[in-house]
């Protein structure tokens, strides 16, 4: 009986219709994510309040805030009690926050122009998969380029700097097949000796297609924390790896040199090393001479970071099999080939988030360089804005400034590093 | 079998050990090995575990240093000379237990990677070398992926192509299936024979005796860092000398 009533044709096909309205989008999203359970509603409901509190209290200082006011008092008075901001602080004082109160304001295209290039630069570097490799020509230049650009000068000072690494990189590589550690030495003093030959022709020529040049103490704001983080940063990456591999080696003298220098650095605080910068060096110097105060803190700081690199690199390379080294050996590569092509790659790659931690933190580091007494953006806020008659009471606005412009970069590097690892990722685990 | 054998086996001496000693700190590993390997013999290494064997063939490339004695491959007297390691090692390829393909290379790449740098071979051919050796090992159209995607037994002919870029006159394996699926173990041991009907010097540690009488010329038994016995494989598995060997034999072949 039933047998015969289970056949069936469809007479027509049913349209395609959307998922109920409970699992869908937003609704789907609210009820599993905040409203799950009675208790995880009540803390959405809690929270939702806190939060609505604190933007309506803040909302009035961002609305309310006076951004044309030549004072402090001259915004007070134009709040007339009300709750705001005195952002003028920021659109008087903006040049001084970003370049310091004694860069001469008609050479700031200089800065700024070096700051765009920085861009152009760096993007064949980081995204090196959507740029042609030929821009990297540019990249190498472009140390020389903006230093040029920032202090000015004559050119011959950065074209004979730009020599002197070039022979320094063509030491090592015709000394590489003999000793890689070897050859980095001879290569670093090769340059060192040209530099210091070369001083004495740039000396007496100063003035040979020279631009007006500003002396680093003239330097100051938020340009010399990105100075001193992009170079810092970019220095202390390779001088880490060398130090990696160096605590790694077999031979005792090249060993302990680097144990001994990590060691020493890590256990010194970095403001400790400023104040050597700042002070103690210049008792080691000849008389007379001047070293120049933004070079002895690039150091420091590169010292100081490049220790820590080398101990998130170590632990990168210790991550690796020994099979890896082995498959490098048996293929017959040489040391400098193996670590540059099948253990660098790899263990950096390991090592990036820590990398960047470090990175982040020495970023955030530079500004101790208003300890001894450099005008960075915190040494300009708390010296010359802070202690100026117009805008002696305005911290918020300031500090807030200064905040941003560092949460801004250091956001970035930390999405930019997480996008690398993505990008790298080749196993499929 | 007896055709197989004979095969071209010349009077050329490919590796030539003598009076070898090795330590690991105080432990005694390898004790007074004599061996001569002839160009295109195929010896397979047997052996209880810890008896030396995979320490005796890193040491013919130098992976491991020796302490006492000589080893001499292709004439060359392996010493702390890094220029004479890297020239020997570049004349003999090796397979790992595990692989030990660069993960972050394309198969393409770990096979082209040793002829560009180390032989100085134009990027173009060294690819066409490698295809034709990832079509021997018949995994050409894996070519562009990374090992990670690959199944173990496709790896391992990966490596063993990639050491067969470099045009070696010797091959080294070392343990090449025992970390396999016994699936995946046939294909590789498929491309080891085609290997030795070609001629090519192999030096293999394996426990696979069925692979070693099909293929080994040479049967070398080992035991506490000294060669035990060795013999032609008909002999050596049928009529076994010492008490050792016929225990060890008993056991592996056991069941």
């Amino acid at each position: 009986m039933a047998q015969e009533h289970f056949a069936f044709v469809r007479s027509h096909m049913l349209p395609e219709a959307p998922p109920p309205a409970a699992e869908r989008g937003a609704i789907k999203w609210l009820r599993e994510n905040l409203f799950s359970s009675a208790a995880n509603s009540l803390l959405t409901v809690v929270s939702l309040y806190v939060v609505i509190q604190i933007v309506i209290s803040a909302a009035p200082w961002f609305l309310n805030g006076v951004w044309d006011s030549p004072s402090l008092t001259a915004c007070r008075d134009i709040l007339d009690g009300n709750m705001g901001g005195c952002f003028a602080v920021l659109t008087e004082r903006w040049n001084q926050l970003l370049f310091g109160f004694k860069y001469p304001s008609e050479l700031y295209w200089r800065p700024g122009l070096a700051f765009i290039l920085l861009f152009v630069a760096g993007a064949p570097l980081l995204f090196y998969k959507l740029f042609p490799s030929k821009m990297l020509i540019f990249t190498g230049l472009y140390p020389f380029i903006a230093y040029w650009l920032i202090w000015g000068g004559s050119i011959l000072v950065p074209v004979f700097a730009l020599l002197g690494v070039l022979l320094g990189v063509y030491v090592y590589k015709r000394t590489v097949a003999a000793s890689a550690g070897m050859a980095v030495i001879a290569g670093f003093v090769a340059a060192l000796i040209f530099w210091i030959l070369s001083g004495f022709i740039t000396a007496p020529m100063e003035n040979v297609l020279a631009i007006e040049a500003v002396p680093s103490r003239d330097m100051g704001g938020f340009m010399i924390n990105l100075m001193l983080g992009v170079v810092c940063v970019s220095l202390s990456v390779p001088f880490g790896i060398v130090l990696a591999l160096g605590r790694q080696s077999s031979m005792p003298i090249i060993k302990w040199i680097c144990v001994v220098f990590i060691e020493f650095i890590r256990g010194v605080p970095l403001i400790t090393l400023l104040f050597v910068a700042n002070v103690v060096l210049a008792y080691f110097l000849p008389p007379g001479t001047s070293f120049d105060l933004i070079l002895r803190v690039i150091i420091m700081i590169t010292m100081f970071a490049s220790a820590y690199i080398a101990e998130v690199i170590r632990g990168g390379l210790a991550a690796l099999p020994r099979g890896q080294y082995e498959a490098a050996d048996s293929l017959g590569l040489d040391y400098a080939q193996a670590m540059q092509l099948i253990i660098l790659p790899q263990a950096l790659k390991i090592s990036i988030p820590g990398i960047v931690n470090v990175a982040v933190g020495l970023f955030k580091d530079t500004t101790l360089v208003s300890v001894i007494s450099m005008f960075d953006i915190v040494g300009m806020i708390r010296g010359p804005i802070l202690a100026s008659a117009e805008w002696n009471g305005v911290y918020w606005e300031l500090f807030g400034f200064a905040a941003l412009l560092f949460f801004v970069t250091c956001y970035g590097i930390s999405q930019y590093s997480q996008w690398l690892e993505r990008q790298l990722q080749t196993d499929h685990r | 079998m007896a055709a197989e054998t004979q095969l071209k086996v010349s009077d050329e001496v490919a590796v030539e050990i003598t009076k070898m000693n090795k330590w690991f700190g105080a432990f005694h590993v390898l004790r007074d090995i004599d061996l001569t390997v002839y160009q295109g013999e195929r010896i397979v290494i047997a052996g209880p575990s810890g008896s030396g064997k995979s320490t005796l063939i890193r040491c013919i490339n130098a992976l491991e240093e020796h302490q006492k004695g000589s080893i001499s491959v292709d004439g060359t007297v392996l010493s702390s000379d890094v220029k004479n390691i890297d020239k020997v090692r570049s004349e003999v390829g090796m397979v790992f237990q595990h692989f030990n393909l660069f993960p972050h290379l394309t198969i393409l790449e770990n096979c082209t990677l040793a002829p560009i740098w180390v032989r100085k071979t134009p990027k173009r051919e060294a690819e066409e070398i490698a295809m034709h050796f990832l079509e021997k090992v018949k995994i050409p159209e894996q070519a562009d992926k990374y090992p990670g995607m690959l199944s173990g037994g496709q790896q391992q002919r990966v490596a063993i192509a990639r050491s067969l870029c470099m045009k070696p006159r010797i091959m080294l394996f070392d343990e090449p299936t025992s970390a396999l699926d016994p699936e995946m173990i046939s294909e590789v041991l498929d491309t080891m024979i085609e290997l030795a009907e070609e001629g090519m010097t192999m030096l293999c540690v394996t426990h696979e005796m069925g692979f070693a009488r099909k293929v080994a010329n040479r049967v070398i038994f080992m035991d506490q860092g000294q060669i035990v016995e060795q013999n032609e494989p008909e002999e050596f598995f049928n009529n076994p000398q010492s008490e050792r060997t016929k225990l060890f034999l008993s056991q592996i072949l056991g069941h």
